[in-house]
């Protein structure tokens, strides 16, 4: 075919005990928007890799313009017009946006032209950003706008792009899809890698859906449901979690005015977050990562402390008190970061379980570890959380991310809370296992605990909170019931695309 | 072409077996080495690893003494390992020695000549609390400030020698010595001399309180919350905050402890082997004991084993440099490269090999 | 005490000479911390230069031969380092100490015939016209080739982390290895390079010590210059100008304290003969206050490219 770009035919990588991609084959056409779709594992990542050049496929192979292509580096790929918009890792915290962009370039233009470059390409495409900026201050939507440009100062023939709006408001996502709509236009091939449906049906011509390493389908998604893309992304229904009848009790945990310093050079700082939860309720904070996500679970969890008055449960001001204390009391959480920051890497379930449940499991006594009763409640989590390990006695790196975090986030709920914190509960997480999380949260609401959810994904934050809110720049809005919402809504809380606007006016 | 690939956890065999793969290879690169210095490699080893506790020619003299060198270093190891699980890198560990040294001698010797029985646990007390003031400076200075602790520990390594070349020639100075630098000698000064416990076999109270620090550091780290927490800091300090653990109180407590033990270790060998204060009192243990703490895999029974080993090639050193004329300095040289084999071998505990085609298409 | 015996000519010539190698091995040591390698073995580097140094100088009658075979004898001391941190991912802090230890044996093992021996040192450049100058010729511009070769490395380090591409990736691999890695940059190679390069300057510095400073060899000579030249890296918050002021107030200190000890200050020999250490603690201490900014993100982060 003489509109095919890239021809993929019969890839294959395996891994030690996996089969990343299992004979793929599917082709992109020449200016088209093609779809990769697939849950976490199914192979998306390691197939991109190989396009890319990072990882040499054990079998089969690849014709760009018909010609063979196995780019045995990134900077070949890159040669051959390939260009990629990575999901993670690839930017410099401490290094400007030029200096950022020249990194991804194979012959980068001297800094005086590069910076003109820059600011050219940013006025064609909507994309507006100063190359003389630190990329550590940028915001998530921004950093991708350095993504992007770097990509299209290369004139590529092909685009990757790995999840790119998990980190935008929703009115950024329309500008997103508009700059890829007029890349498209001018004949450009986008390979977009997602596993939100509806943006794929709206922006995408063809779609080919991976499951467990295989291909399942290629097809056009304007064309068929998004229940329809459901079945075989997943292969098998699951139970969607279901609220149960509460009524709304007592406050439990109630915020006024915390402020805290941003922790580092590239944190956000909080700045007077006010919330109120009761007994029975979720409340879903939303909003774009770097917002004052993590902050905000660290001021709630204890990990930092705040000015007297600030932070109340059940009445009582614990804002002094570190977590220990904080959990004395029945306040519990779960921080995003599962591995380093929930959970100790190469420490045993076993010893993951003492982390926060020492004291409210009575798994220490006078100061000594009771390990036959530490043993015990690990045990207890992987039994009620269906937790797939070989062992209380293995590592918490040896594990899954779903079933990780069904560890880390049934350790809490096992220890009866009466105020529950969480921060990204589902990130990461296969879809199966991500419904038993939610689905355990809401029980826990459902005994009358208070909990509060927050994420980055909407569908998640709608599914099971009473009320939402949302994070900008460390700000909490008010919150307001879930039913009262629509997408235009929440995007506006999120602070809609101002940071776009206002940069427009300075450009 | 061969890749590493991570194990989904620490093998235990291969912690376990590292540490002995480590020596057999120090073995055969130190038996080159000595062959290149002209020694017999085969007769240099002997001589070093066999020669002190069998030989029935030296062995009576050479066997107490692998007690009286193990002592100090499992003291300061078992110490220094306890900072190094929680990530926190005390190497000054040779100046909290000395300040040991220096204040549990100098409170001994202002009450000269009094022969109370009280006089020798009050040097204890006293060397402890030098060598733990030592370490607390570096500690202060890292959670007030951020210091780091590595530069800080050393530097104050060389301000330690330069006291104790200032006390042994003057504060401290015999004044029954001629005018000599060093200390009074205390093996003339019964309540003050750290004796030998049991005759000739090298058992002093130095030893002694290794044993109790191997044991104590044992259910300390497996049993009880605070090993677990100093643990969980070196691990995931992230993780250490979430679960509630105050990383000052860590430094606090890991500086103190093997500033303390090192002070101990200090007292111990200036009433003992040592004799007095002398302005090169001090040998490096405090520098050889980073090696026992890695060598024993930070595992208190390990840096017991570890220890001794490193004794014996101290005596055993020595003895092949009398015997055979190999310089004394290839013995450093020797203890060095064991610990970079430990270090090198140390990768198969969390990684395996993987041979073949990798990332070739 | 008497002051006046202190020449300011010679004064300021002598704290050139005393921070050269400091000067050398720290600009080493940034370059490597630069790419995200924390070497703590500078000190064990150090001495194997000064004792190959010495020992070639003295066999072949030449200095800058000897000064050239430090530099070698430490860089390939310093690939051991490389090997088991990049390789086989070894701790780089216990490492670093496991390269001193080596460093200090090894040096001793070889010095042991050189002791007390005295070896030809590098002659003085009068730089033409300059050197003539009343006062600042001879403070600043005559003095041997190695005094100017370090400042015009301060200059070339500079400027290569500045304005060159290979500078800017070895910047990009200290700051985050992961996203060099997804864009195709050879992280373990960079870094062995740097690795490498830091090697060859501690032993440049150590030579220095041992050929001209000294000059001559005794065991242990570098005592704890090594630390302070690490000490010197995080006092200027890596940057190679900063590395410059350093070492030279380091030198500064060095010196004067020398000086009065000579004087006959009425200060304790003691604490004179400390206070180079005392200082570079305050120093820490000033700077870590004020919160180290510029550290690369990754430094002393292991890096396994997974899959």
């Amino acid at each position: 075919m003489a509109d095919t770009l890239l021809s993929i035919r019969g890839l294959t990588k395996a891994y030690p005990g996996v089969v990343a991609n299992d004979d793929v084959s599917f082709d992109i056409r020449k200016g088209e928007i093609h779809a990769l779709l697939g849950e976490n594992g199914a192979g998306k990542s390691t197939l991109v890799k190989m396009i890319y050049g990072l990882v040499a496929p054990d079998k089969g192979r690849m014709e760009l313009d018909g010609a063979g292509f196995a780019p045995a580096k990134p900077s070949e790929a890159r040669r051959s017009g390939v260009a990629m918009v990575f999901q993670h890792f690839s930017l410099f915290d401490a290094l400007d946006v030029a200096e950022n962009v020249a990194l991804g370039m194979e012959n980068p233009p001297k800094p005086r032209d590069l910076a003109r470059q820059i600011r050219e390409v940013s006025e064609t495409y909507g994309l507006p950003l100063d190359p003389g900026r630190t990329v550590g201050t940028l915001s998530a939507g921004e950093r991708q706008r350095v993504e992007i440009i770097r990509c299209l100062l290369q004139d590529p023939r092909l685009l990757i792009m790995d999840e790119p709006t998990s980190v935008l408001t929703p009115q950024e996502v329309e500008i997103l899809f508009e700059t890829l709509r007029k890349l498209k236009a001018e004949g450009t091939s986008i390979l977009y890698i997602s596993h939100k449906l509806e943006e794929i049906r709206a922006l995408c011509d063809h779609a080919t859906i991976l499951r467990l390493g295989k291909k399942v389908a290629t097809c056009t998604p304007s064309e068929v449901s998004a229940r329809e893309l459901a079945e075989m992304m997943v292969g098998a229904s699951f139970a969607t979690p279901e609220a149960r009848e509460h009524a709304r009790g007592e406050t439990l945990l109630r915020v006024e005015s915390l402020s805290l310093p941003a922790p580092g050079a590239f944190g956000t700082p909080l700045r007077e977050i006010a919330l109120t939860v009761h007994a029975g309720e979720v409340l879903g904070i939303g909003g774009v990562a770097g917002n004052g996500q993590d902050e905000l679970l660290a001021a709630l969890s204890g990990e930092r402390i705040s000015a007297p008055g600030t932070v109340a449960l059940k009445g009582v001001d614990v804002s002094r008190q570190g977590p220990e204390a904080r959990r004395d009391a029945g306040l519990l959480s779960g921080p995003e970061e599962r591995l380093g920051h929930a959970a100790a890497p190469d420490m045993s379930l076993i010893e993951n379980g003492i982390l926060t449940a020492a004291r409210r499991e009575g798994l220490v006594k006078s100061g000594f570890i009771n390990w036959g009763r530490s043993r015990q409640f690990a045990e207890d989590v992987i039994a009620h959380f269906d937790v797939r390990t070989p062992g209380p006695g293995t590592a918490a790196r040896a594990l899954s991310g779903g079933n990780l975090q069904k560890f880390v986030v049934g350790r809490e709920i096992l220890q009866k809370p009466d105020v529950l914190v969480l921060n990204q509960p589902t990130w990461g997480v296969d879809a199966a296992a991500a419904a038993a999380i939610r689905q355990a949260v809401l029980d826990l609401a459902a005994d009358g605990a208070a909990i509060v959810v927050i994420s980055q994904d909407l569908d998640e934050l709608m599914e099971i909170s009473d009320r939402f809110a949302a994070l900008n720049e460390g700000r909490l809005s008010p919150s307001r019931p879930v039913a009262e919402l629509d997408i235009e809504k929440i995007g506006l809380m999120m602070g809609g695309a101002h940071d776009m606007e206002v940069a427009h006016v300075d450009a | 072409m061969i890749t590493l690939e991570k194990r989904p956890q620490p093998s235990r065999l291969w912690t376990a077996v590292t540490p002995l793969i480590a020596v057999a290879l120090t073995m055969v690169m130190g038996g080159l080495l000595f062959a290149f210095l002209g020694a017999d490699p085969f007769e240099a080893i002997r001589t070093i690893f066999w020669d002190p506790i069998f030989n029935p020619q030296f062995a009576g003299f050479t066997r107490p003494q692998l007690l009286v060198k193990a002592g100090p270093l499992i003291l300061i190891a078992i110490g220094l390992s306890i900072g190094f699980r929680a990530g926190i890198w005390n190497i000054g560990a040779e100046g909290q020695y000395i300040m040991g040294a220096i204040c549990g001698a100098g409170a001994g010797l202002a009450l000269y000549p009094s022969e109370s029985p009280l006089i020798f646990p009050m040097m204890i007390i006293a060397g402890g609390l030098g060598g733990w003031a030592w370490a607390m400076i570096p500690a202060v200075l890292k959670t007030r400030f951020g210091t780091n602790e590595i530069l800080v520990s050393l530097m104050l390594v060389y301000v330690a020698e330069n006291i104790l070349a200032s006390v042994a020639s003057g504060l401290l100075r015999n004044p029954e010595g001629m005018g000599f630098p060093g200390s009074r000698n205390f093996k003339q000064w019964d309540a003050a001399h750290n004796a030998e416990i049991i005759t000739g076999t090298g058992m002093h109270w130095g030893v002694v309180f290794a044993f109790i620090a191997v044991i104590a550091a044992y259910v300390l780290m497996a049993r009880h919350i605070q090993g677990f927490n100093i643990r969980l800091t070196g691990e995931a300090p992230r993780a250490a905050r979430f679960s509630g653990v105050n990383p000052t109180r860590i430094v606090i407590l890991c500086l103190g402890i093997s500033g303390a033990l090192a002070g101990f270790a200090g007292l111990f060998e200036v009433t003992g082997p040592a004799g007095q204060i002398s302005i090169d009192f001090n040998s490096g243990y405090g520098f050889t004991a980073i090696i026992v703490a890695f060598l024993g895999r930070l595992n208190p029974v390990g840096i017991l084993l570890a220890g001794l080993l490193m004794a014996l090639t101290y005596i055993g050193g020595e003895l092949a440099q009398l015997m055979l004329g190999v310089p004394g300095a290839s013995i450093q040289l020797f203890q060095g490269m064991l610990l970079f084999f430990l270090l090198a071998t140390d990768v198969f505990t969390n990684y395996r090999l993987r041979f073949g085609r990798a990332e070739v298409a | 005490m008497d002051l006046t015996s202190i020449n300011p000519v010679l004064l300021v010539a002598s704290i050139m000479v005393s921070a050269t190698p400091i000067l050398l091995a720290a600009l080493g040591e940034m370059v490597v911390e630069k790419s995200g390698v924390l070497n703590l073995g500078v000190e064990g580097m150090m001495i194997t230069g000064a004792v190959v140094g010495f020992a070639v100088a003295i066999n072949s009658g030449s200095p800058l031969l000897g000064f050239a075979a430090a530099a070698l004898a430490s860089a390939v001391l310093s690939l051991s380092f490389g090997v088991l941190t990049q390789y086989l991912l070894s701790n780089q802090v216990a490492t670093g100490l496991g390269l001193t230890l080596v460093g200090l044996g090894l040096s001793s093992l070889i010095g042991k015939p050189y002791e007390g021996m005295k070896a030809t040192t590098l002659p003085k450049l009068d730089i033409p016209m300059l050197s003539d100058i009343p006062v600042l010729g001879r403070m600043l511009f005559s003095h041997d080739i190695m005094v100017y070769f370090s400042l015009a490395l301060v200059a070339g380090v500079w400027a290569f982390l500045k304005y060159t591409r290979a500078g800017l990736i070895l910047r990009a691999v200290g700051e985050s290895h992961d996203s060099a890695h997804a864009l195709g940059y050879k992280v373990v190679r960079v870094r062995m390079l740097a690795i490498f390069f830091g090697g060859a300057c501690a032993g440049l510095g150590g030579a220095y010590l041992s050929l001209v400073r000294v000059p001559q060899w005794t065991e242990g000579m570098t005592a704890g210059a090594g630390w302070i030249a690490l000490a010197i890296v995080v006092f200027a918050s890596w940057r190679a100008g900063r590395v410059l002021i350093g070492a030279y107030l380091f030198g500064g200190v060095t010196v004067l304290q020398l000086n009065l000890q000579a004087a006959g200050a009425d200060v304790p020999v003691a604490l004179l003969s400390a206070s180079p250490y005392l200082i570079t603690i305050l120093v820490l201490v000033i700077i870590s206050a004020r919160g180290a900014h510029g550290a690369p993100a990754s430094l002393g982060r292991a890096f396994h490219a997974s899959h």
